[in-house]
């Protein structure tokens, strides 16, 4: 496993880019997540059209060993269609949220992908046979005239050219007034969580005409709501624990077990504001945009504004770690709220595990590392062990396959060194607000307004 | 990336200012700043009512944001309610606009210390507020001679400062109550009270998904009554109810 002990700096290196090359964006082409399944051969994204696009890892080829298997096409189905509300004159997006992936749990593979008002359970499966030789069906499925049959013989399968199909197995709607942001499937595999603004339902996937609802911060007197739900995930390994977080910059973590509806946390994750930081945006930029928990689920990551936090589980009154992302941003607030860029929701991912190496190897040695989006097409990772941080750049200039990327480097104030980029120039129209991180290779999915760009390290 | 134009009209702004009025420097003071951002989250909060839902976390961040700046000025006394005039027409043109903010950060207000604002020129262009904040330079730099003068009278008067504040305040109000519709702001004025307790009724239909058509107007009816008997007596009801109505919308 390439990585395994301290020092070893990933390089990585532009392996597939995916989409239009052209820079007029369409509107429906926007991708809006991006995921791997559990085992990393299958990469899903959904985009603002309502699409579900999967690319599926290549067999690796023995003769190839330089490289891993590249990501192709395996299915493109429309999960979500524009809705309009009658009763309030709006239009529903088909704007797929999120997508998680259920464990495999036989040959079909299922996710779940979300718009705002409603979940759909998926199943894509693979068909590289039909059956062939009916009695009283031609080929092309008429009818044959039974006066003309005079023999019978049993139908056999025959191949055919594999075709993957995918079809919405359950749908779960009319259960959220306001808009999701999160779903998170338990680790039973049984039941999942879906979160919009003011609150949180459980449900079964198995039932789609009920859910419970296990969390509810919407105030009697809508005059009294300063605060929503951002984000939720449920405990890696602990069936009914989950985590929530808001648009004040806290993390509530939750039992099932405590009550029927958590509204009391058992913990409340919150680090005291910055006192010589302190502005009208100062809340704003302290509204969690997403939450993720560690493998282990031992620690989670929250990202907000400016910075990425990891958090102890066992201490609720400050992060373990704070990295900054984009700190040169923090003298620009005022214009990034008046241009709406304050409110962009970036994401945050861990590397994959590694559960084989764990046991014999020191935890410490193990790569451990996290990756999030900025502006500009960077995208930013920090290095936990060794408190190393680079930036990256997704862009089609300079992508050689096998060829490392260069660092890059904003230029906060002062004279601007050679290669190295002023703040003011920075687009903010290109904001990479979604990654992925392959669950057990160095592959990650980086996901530019319209393009999804696949990373790899350098092998050998 | 630059909006070359937009740079050219602020430099030009304050040519003129220079010219115009000798001696009184240009220097946008933490209040004009704070005025700015106030006048600038309400706009942003009218614009959240298009065709599809606006989204709640950005309207309840932004009206915080509004809650604190009106806050600070409680304590100041710079806020201080004077009788509404009504208007007939918009006076977006006579907003403290994005042009303040624009000037360079070489001018520091003096002696009043500008928390995390950042004075330097509105180089990016945005997505979605790229549209209005350009028409708004546009309208606020033609005028940027003039509006500096009322500026000035206003540093010198907070009542009229606080008078501006209010008319866009009351237009939005206004227009909510359904009372004088303008044809500015008729695009939010039939987003209205239903949302008032949508959720309610909402949450009745889906418990009883046998409820008749008559029975969701009826609900739908009964709660407009409570919002539209508020009325604006005191300043801080009159800001919770406002924004109170854009959160829920």
């Amino acid at each position: 496993f390439s990585g395994a002990g301290g020092g070893n700096d990933i390089q990585w290196c532009f392996s597939q880019v995916k989409g239009a090359v052209d820079d007029d964006v369409a509107e429906a082409d926007i991708i809006s997540t991006v995921e791997f399944n559990h085992s990393g051969e299958l990469l899903a994204t959904g985009d603002k059209g309502g699409r579900v696009v999967i690319f599926q890892q290549e067999q690796e080829n023995k003769t190839q060993s330089h490289s891993r298997g590249e990501y192709n096409v395996y299915s493109t189905f429309q999960s979500h269609e524009p809705e309009f509300d009658y009763l309030k004159s709006l239009e529903i997006e088909e704007k797929i949220n999120k997508i998680r992936w259920l464990p495999q749990k036989n040959a079909a593979q299922f996710l779940l992908s979300t718009n705002d008002k409603t979940i759909k359970l998926w199943k894509i499966s693979e068909r590289d046979k039909r059956p062939e030789g009916y009695n009283l069906k031609e080929e092309d499925g008429r009818y044959r005239d039974p006066t003309t049959v005079t023999t019978l013989r049993v139908p056999v399968f025959r191949p055919m050219d594999l075709m993957v199909e995918a079809s919405p197995r359950r749908i779960f709607a009319n259960a959220h007034t306001y808009h999701i942001n999160s779903i998170s499937i338990n680790s039973d595999y049984e039941t999942y969580l879906s979160a919009d603004d003011l609150r949180i339902n459980l449900w079964h996937l198995e039932i789609t005409d009920r859910s419970f609802n296990i969390v509810d911060i919407k105030p009697a007197n809508m005059e009294e709501l300063t605060e929503v739900i951002t984000a939720a995930e449920f405990h890696p390994n602990s069936c009914n624990t989950f985590v929530y977080s808001s648009s004040k910059g806290t993390i509530r973590l939750c039992d099932m077990r405590a009550s029927a509806l958590c509204d009391r946390h058992s913990k409340l994750f919150e680090e005291p504001e910055d006192p010589s930081n302190r502005s009208f945006f100062s809340e704003i930029i302290s509204s969690i945009s997403d939450v993720k928990f560690s493998h282990s689920g031992r620690y989670m990551m929250t990202r907000d504004y400016l910075s990425v936090k990891i958090w102890d589980l066992n201490m609720e009154n400050r992060p373990v770690e704070t990295y900054q992302v984009h700190e040169y941003l923090r003298s620009k607030l005022c214009s990034l709220y008046e241009n709406d860029c304050i409110f962009d929701k970036f994401e945050c991912c861990w590397n994959g595990s590694d559960r084989q190496v764990k046991f014999f190897t020191r935890t410490s040695d193990l790569p451990n590392i996290v990756m999030t989006g900025s502006y500009n097409n960077f995208f930013r990772m920090f290095d936990r062990n060794t408190k190393r941080d680079i930036t990256l750049e997704a862009s089609r200039e300079n992508n050689k396959p096998r060829t490392v990327l260069k660092p890059r480097k904003v230029c906060a104030s002062g004279k601007r060194k050679k290669d190295e980029i002023s703040v003011d120039s920075l687009d903010f129209n290109k904001k990479i607000l979604h990654t992925a991180w392959h669950p057990k290779e160095n592959i990650i999915a980086v996901a530019t307004t319209n393009n999804l760009y696949i990373f790899q390290d350098k092998m050998n | 990336m630059f909006v070359r134009g937009l740079k050219r009209k602020c430099f030009d702004g304050e040519e003129d200012i220079e010219g115009t009025l000798a001696g009184i420097k240009a220097i946008p003071s933490y209040n004009l700043q704070r005025q700015s951002l106030l006048d600038m989250s309400l706009v942003k909060l009218q614009l959240c009512h298009m065709l599809v839902e606006p989204n709640l976390c950005r309207s309840v961040l932004i009206a915080n944001t509004v809650r604190q700046i009106q806050e600070e000025m409680t304590q100041d006394g710079t806020w201080q309610m004077i009788n509404p005039q009504s208007t007939g027409q918009a006076s977006l043109d006579r907003l403290v606009s994005t042009d303040i903010l624009c000037r360079s950060s070489r001018e520091q207000a003096e002696g009043k210390h500008v928390p995390g604002y950042s004075t330097f020129n509105k180089d990016f262009e945005g997505d979605q507020a790229q549209d209005s904040s350009e028409t708004m330079s546009t309208a606020s730099s033609v005028q940027a001679p003039r509006n500096l003068q009322g500026h000035v009278w206003e540093m010198e008067n907070p009542q009229e400062n606080k008078g501006n504040f209010q008319k866009s305040l009351d237009q939005i109000f206004e227009t909510l109550e359904n009372k004088s519709p303008n044809s500015v702001e008729d695009l939010f004025s039939e987003v209205d009270n239903s949302y008032y307790d949508l959720d309610t009724m909402l949450t009745g239909m889906m418990s009883n998904t046998k409820m008749g058509h008559c029975d969701g107007l009826e609900t739908f009816s009964s709660t407009t009554t409570t919002a539209s008997n508020s009325n604006c007596k005191s300043d801080l009801n009159e800001l919770d109810h406002i924004v109170e109505i854009l959160v829920e919308s």
